[in-house]
């Protein structure tokens, strides 16, 4: 994935001419080892230059890119972690928790460790796996993520479960269509959508979302709207600081907030698509509302489940998102607004945020072909020639 | 001579290298007993009508051809359908309308055209049965896969033991949805690419 420029095609082909991915011939292998490439670039720089004519090339590589949005990912993680444990030690002694701040963060980042190593080690093996069979070098692609996809799972999805989903992801929303930087859906949305529809009682209902709530019914806020007791629904405050059940990374809207600004200052992320992925939401929830069809205010719509990080980390991914300038505010709006309507109109998915990523994801290339089509007509009326093909 | 009527088993198989017959292939995959069923009912409708048309190929006038095709499908057809009804009446029930709708199935219209109408009919039974066992390897191999990952089961058998439901194994509920007999299409089709690729 890549949330994380791996780039585009045009790219990765330019990169693949200057730097050949080989192995070092001094490990004697015959064969590119892709693990020992990886390794190896990994812990050192490599020595290996670029020869022939001189050029200068930016220092933001995909290396750090990944860095820093796993950098604007740790508050909501360091919240997560904090909030499964809150979550926990609020259920079991109802209310009145005497559990310090740390031993909720402990007891969360305990919860958390297995689920990303799982991931890591899974997603990765595939990921070598085919770097060696097509003897290239393993992209960072994976890095992101395998970040991600503990931060969009409950806190008690079974581990094996988890790591068929991360197989699942990187194999058929990657691997098949050439690896990193070709893939068109996100393959830290498309292992959840898999958990999704082929494990549907571990990551829906009401008594998944708080860490040991067997049987316990903890709802989100967006369940207690399916459900029909949108009074239910703490006040916006609290859905803002995140101290309510849900995925690992999702709840903490201030610290997915201070992520934005991260990827925003350092260009990481495009503001267009997230301005927009808000714009679209914020207007078809207060349709929604001001029509009297769903009692929820707009603002608490963008505020519960995963609608911030979706459109923070997952719509701005600049591989599946639309290229063209145009094509991100078309991309953004129509996710903002898909998000809702399935949130409100689909009593099956109260979670209308991913679907609505991956479904545009598909779209993005038509958009990006719309528009591209669009500027020619209108340039080709401009210098008024028509029989330009 | 044998080689030419093998060929829709492997490397002309009618769904993996053609792409025809994708959409029943989804639709009656979800467990292994309806799959065969399905496969032994296009067989017998494929080889049958093959058989057929052959035998009046020099009779047919060319511009009514398509039309004298599907009399002749739809014929064996209602007679599978009819038989399913009265022998095999719960899977008759599980197939629903893709007993109809083997009329429409274009490995029969395919095989018909490309080779009944141009061959003698004993060949062409044989071309008829070995493109209709193709389709059917596919339906069963990919019905073996999603009823035992989707339901735990095969042939209505629980195969998957209950200790492994004890210790937290779930079913794959995407098998039993049409997308997932489309990636296992797409699965099989890259390993026999790859397979085929190899030996040049």
């Amino acid at each position: 994935m890549n949330i994380f420029l791996e780039q585009s095609r045009r790219d990765k082909t330019r990169e693949a001419q200057l730097t050949p991915h080989k192995a070092k011939p001094q490990y004697g292998a015959k064969r590119s080892n892709a693990l020992i490439d990886a390794i190896d670039t990994f812990l050192r720089t490599p020595a290996t230059v670029t020869d022939g004519r001189c050029h200068v090339r930016d220092a933001v590589d995909m290396k750090r890119i990944m860095i820093t949005v796993m950098i604007a990912l740790a508050p909501a993680l360091v919240f997560g972690w904090w909030n499964v444990g809150f979550q926990h030690f609020d259920m079991i002694y109802n209310g009145g928790s005497i559990a310090t701040r740390w031993q909720c963060l402990w007891y969360g980042f305990l919860k958390w460790l297995p689920l990303v190593i799982v991931t890591y080690v899974s997603g990765l093996a595939v990921e070598v796996l085919f770097a060696q069979i097509r003897k290239e070098e393993v992209a960072e692609g994976f890095f992101v993520t395998g970040f991600l996809i503990p931060m969009i799972m409950p806190p008690d999805v079974p581990l094996w479960i988890v790591a068929v989903a991360t197989v699942f992801a990187v194999l058929f929303g990657k691997e098949v269509f050439g690896g990193t930087g070709y893939n068109f859906l996100n393959p830290a949305l498309l292992a959840r959508a898999f958990v999704f529809f082929a494990y549907p009682s571990v990551i829906s209902g009401d008594q998944v979302w708080v860490s040991g709530a067997d049987a316990v019914t903890c709802a989100t806020p967006l369940s207690f709207v399916m459900n029909g007791h949108p009074e239910a629904v703490p006040f916006t405050w609290n859905l803002f600081i995140g101290t309510i059940p849900g995925c690992i990374g999702e709840t903490c809207k201030l610290a997915i907030l201070l992520g934005a600004a991260i990827l925003l200052f350092t260009q990481v992320a495009d503001w267009r698509i997230m301005l927009s992925v808000f714009t679209g939401g914020y207007l078809t929830a207060a349709i929604f509302h001001v029509t009297g069809l769903c009692p929820v205010e707009a603002h608490d719509q963008l505020l519960m489940g995963g609608f911030m990080f979706g459109a923070v980390f997952m719509a701005t991914d600049p591989v599946t998102a639309a290229h063209t300038r145009d094509g991100k505010y078309i991309y953004g709006l129509l996710i903002g607004i898909l998000a809702i309507l399935i949130r409100t109109l689909n009593k099956g998915y109260p979670e209308g945020m991913m679907l609505a990523i991956l479904l545009m994801n598909i779209f993005a290339p038509l958009i990006d072909y719309c528009v591209i089509q669009t500027h020619i007509k209108r340039r080709q009326k401009a210098i008024g020639n028509n029989d330009y093909n | 001579m044998m080689k030419k009527y093998l060929g829709p088993l492997s490397k002309d198989n009618p769904i993996l290298v053609q792409t025809l017959g994708v959409c029943s292939a989804l639709a009656v995959t979800a467990q292994l007993r309806p799959a065969v069923v399905m496969a032994l009912s296009v067989t017998v409708v494929c080889a049958c009508s093959n058989f057929i048309i052959s035998l009046i190929r020099n009779t047919i006038p060319s511009r009514i051809r398509i039309i004298v095709q599907l009399l002749v499908v739809s014929f064996f057809v209602i007679l599978v359908d009819l038989l399913l009804q009265s022998y095999l009446y719960d899977v008759s029930k599980m197939l629903s309308v893709f007993v109809g709708l083997i009329i429409t199935n274009c490995i029969i219209m395919g095989r018909l055209e490309a080779f009944a109408l141009s061959h003698k009919p004993l060949p062409s039974f044989m071309d008829g049965l070995m493109n209709g066992l193709g389709y059917g390897l596919v339906l069963v191999v990919v019905a073996f896969f999603r009823e035992l990952l989707g339901s735990g089961t095969l042939w209505n058998h629980q195969v998957v033991p209950d200790s492994w439901y004890a210790a937290g194994y779930l079913n794959n509920g995407l098998m039993i949805l049409p997308p997932m007999a489309l990636i296992l299409i797409g699965v099989i089709v890259w390993g026999k690419n790859r397979v085929t690729e190899k030996r040049g």
